[in-house]
């Protein structure tokens, strides 16, 4: 910054802090307001804590990934004594209580696996491990066709595996992309790299949610009418975000890199608030939860994952569409490229800025839902797809819309194709990987514009 | 109630002067030669750590001694800045930025993964390596201090070796930075292409800073895995570079003195606000519908937060840093 400009906001800094300090008070107040409506939520977030802290658990699919059901485990702790028996429902899924962390013997009853499906590793029936305090761990018994080897011979063909994989891909991509898509356009019209971006996704799933079993005096809703009121109150907490605190940020001159760092702040804040609200356990929505797969070419999705590509494909195609054709979309392009210069031709910038936000968080909030109904509904979610969305976001080059969309799908591609050959596990990393690659060969992203750089 | 009260102080103040304050002071000196001189946003700091301690473990795990292991976790770190450099530090400040916590991730994943169980331990990491590092301990067993803020001969002499390089490697900042190779560094900070017109080869300074803060950064998380004799990949998680950026950004970027009385300041207050939420709670002074004690953790989290976003509204410079050397804008 140019001394003169320093000058300027040492004397200016006076009515600003007043101001800020109000716009906080009222920010404050606001969430107060949320904090009283989501009492309901509260309640429930208690009673869960009474239960033990810690957990184990699982949910077992087949190659195909589908769910096995009827499979009894057994938990014993490190020196043999049984802490009990489960078996998994028909989602597949198996949980556990426990009373205290430490190290348990997991054991899988082989004989109650149904005809066809047998461990991949069939030396490792029992897996021992370590649970923290309150963890709900996840162990994972990989299943294969009951052939002993861990890949598929007969049922599936690996080009069926692959093109599965693909699809599954395509579907984690769109989920991405619609968020990254939101990040991006706020990046855009204000050179914010919003780390809080995440806690506008969870908002959106946590909410569909709590909609969806009944909020407050709110009857229980359907999830698709749950998800459309989840969606548009993201997009009024995008707009509480941009006007308590990035919009007084921004006023008071404080720079990309503190607007960056307060962003970081903020998704502490509003992550754990979320923790205390939500509470620590996964959830899942009630509607869509349990479909059989749908057949189409070689491909063989679930019908909600059909219609998460489509939807989301659909809506992708609008904002692109949008932003091309339409005033306002015209408007955030312009202010994306120069701001003064947009400002100097009439348009109304800030009115151009807390639309895009609202509009991005419009997204996300989608995408928390679309994210809530193929996985679960966490409290964390929002920070675990954060740096995919990062990731898809700096793949196409920063600010670019197009160049989040294809982000997306490059990342949703990489990570799920990459269990073809390699651990699941290693998925998320591989999509930063490729990132990390990409960037060597071009620093402004794939869409990126070079001249912005140097 | 005063003695309850004392009681908190005591607490805050064993965590203010306490091993995790002397690292967290050690990992911030070394992000502070990072962002503090020479504007680079890393925010995947606590890979360095990682990589430190990850070394120094299996290094003594491969049947090699400590001592040896210490260097070699030094070296990693060095190895990793560069690793890390030469991709990223042709990027713009906020693709940095997230390259950054990127690399930081992918490490952690990658020691974790079961793939490279037979050498990092996998989830469960790896334990008992420091026992070297212990068997020269010259406190004798027992416990010091004064008041209620004691600590065993264990404690002791981590914290002391912890805090002997706190000042040793603030010091070597100190004159590192009033060298011709801190004034380029600030430089950089400041205008790259300036320095850049002035013949400096921008790229290898930075280069060397992300070497240099990263073995600093290394320390610390050789510090922590002593501590703990075990180091474990959930410990490395992103949200704790947050937590050494606030430290650093509360005592005053671009200062000498700034991350270390960051650290302790930070502990300080986490700590007494951990231990008066819990008083409050197990003495109903804070009814249970409002918090419960398990909520208390998160807590903690929800005021680092709040810490960061006061201090970068209204005193980016933190307690002891100087205005005009502070960073804000993106380049």
């Amino acid at each position: 910054m140019a001394p003169t400009s320093r000058l300027d906001h040492v004397e200016q800094s006076t009515s600003p802090v007043s101001h800020m300090v109000r716009r906080l008070i009222l920010a404050t107040a606001a969430l107060g307001v949320l904090a009283v409506v989501w009492c309901p939520g509260l309640a429930v977030a208690q009673e869960a804590d009474e239960q033990p802290a810690q957990s184990i658990g699982s949910s077992l699919q087949d190659l195909d990934d589908e769910p096995v059901a009827g499979v009894t485990i057994t938990v014993a702790t490190e020196d043999g004594s049984e802490v009990g028996t489960a078996t998994t429902d028909e989602a597949g899924e198996w949980r556990l209580d426990l009373d205290e962390a430490g190290t348990y013997v997991v054991t899988l009853d082989v004989e109650t696996l149904p005809e066809g499906v047998s461990l991949r590793d069939p030396d490792r029936p029992s897996l021992s491990p370590g649970v923290r305090v309150g963890q709900d761990k996840n162990v994972l018994f990989p299943l294969g066709d009951g052939e002993g080897g861990g890949i598929r011979q007969s049922t599936v063909s690996r080009l069926e595996r692959l093109s599965n994989l693909a699809a599954e891909g395509v579907k984690f991509g769109v989920m991405i992309a619609l968020a990254a898509l939101g990040l991006s356009m706020v990046f855009g019209v204000t050179g914010l790299v919003n780390f809080a971006h995440g806690e506008l996704l969870a908002f959106g799933a946590m909410l569909a949610w709590w909609l969806e079993r009944g909020l407050g005096p709110l009857p229980p809703m359907p999830l698709l009418l749950a998800g459309v009121l989840a969606m548009l109150l993201a997009g009024l907490l995008g707009a509480a975000f941009e006007k308590g605190i990035f919009a007084p940020v921004r006023h008071r001159r404080s720079g990309d890199i503190a607007a960056m760092v307060i962003s970081i702040g903020l998704a502490l804040v509003v992550r754990y608030v979320y923790l205390i609200l939500f509470g620590s356990r996964p959830d899942f929505y009630l509607d869509f939860r349990l479909q059989t797969n749908y057949q189409l070419g070689p491909v063989s999705l679930t019908p909600k994952s059909w219609a998460t590509i489509v939807l989301g494909g659909v809506i992708l195609i609008a904002v692109g569409w949008a932003l091309r054709n339409t005033r306002i979309g015209t408007a955030m392009r312009a202010v994306s490229v120069n701001k003064d210069l947009a400002e100097s031709s009439g348009i109304d910038v800030k009115r151009v800025i807390t639309v895009t936000w609202v509009a991005g968080a419009v997204l996300a909030g989608l995408s928390g839902v679309l994210f809530g109904l193929s996985e679960s509904v966490r409290w964390d979610m929002g920070n675990d797809v954060l740096l995919l969305i990062f990731a898809a976001v700096v793949l196409g080059g920063l600010g670019t819309a197009y160049g989040a969309m294809l982000g997306g799908l490059v990342v949703g591609l990489v990570t799920q194709l990459s269990t073809y050959w390699f651990p699941p596990e290693l998925k998320l990393m591989f999509a930063l990987v490729v990132l990390v690659v990409i960037l060597i060969a071009r620093p402004q992203g794939i869409l990126g514009v070079k001249e912005r750089f140097g | 109630m005063i003695d309850v009260l004392l009681k908190v102080f005591a607490d805050s103040a064993r965590a203010a002067i306490g091993v995790q304050a002397a690292a967290y002071a050690l990992a911030a000196i070394g992000l502070n030669v990072h962002f503090g001189f020479t504007g680079l946003i890393n925010f995947g700091h606590i890979a360095f750590l990682a990589v430190g301690a990850y070394t120094t473990a299996i290094v003594v795990d491969l049947g090699f001694s400590l001592w040896l292991a210490i260097p070699a976790g030094l070296l990693g770190a060095v190895i990793l800045g560069m690793l890390l450099g030469i991709p990223t530090l042709r990027l713009r400040a906020d693709y940095l930025a997230i390259t950054t916590i990127a690399v930081g991730e992918i490490i952690r994943v990658m020691v974790r993964s079961s793939a490279m169980e037979g050498l990092t331990g996998g989830v469960f990491g790896l334990q008992g390596f420091a026992d070297e590092f212990f068997d020269v301990n010259p406190f004798s067993r027992g416990n010091y201090g004064v008041w209620d803020i004691t600590f065993n001969e264990r404690s002791m002499w981590v914290m002391t070796v912890g805090w002997a390089l706190v000042v040793l490697t603030a010091l070597l900042v100190h004159a590192l930075m009033r060298a011709p190779f801190g004034r380029v560094l600030k430089a950089i900070r400041e205008d790259e292409d300036a320095a850049r017109a002035l013949g400096k080869n921008v790229f290898a300074f930075k280069i060397r800073s992300l070497c240099l803060g990263g073995a600093i950064g290394a320390l610390a998380g050789i510090l922590l895995a002593f501590e703990a004799q075990a180091v474990v990949p959930d410990r490395y998680l992103p949200q704790t570079t947050f937590f050494i950026w606030t430290a650093m950004i509360l005592g005053g970027t671009g200062s000498i003195k700034g991350p270390i009385a960051g650290a302790i300041i930070f502990w300080f207050v986490v700590a007494s606000t951990e231990g008066l939420l819990r008083a409050g709670i197990t003495h109903g002074w804070i009814p249970d519908w409002l918090l419960s004690s398990q909520e208390v953790a998160a807590v903690r989290f929800m005021l680092v937060g709040a810490i960061l976003m006061a201090l970068m509204v209204w005193r980016p410079q933190g307690l002891f840093g100087k205005r005009e050397e502070v960073l804000i804008g993106a380049r």
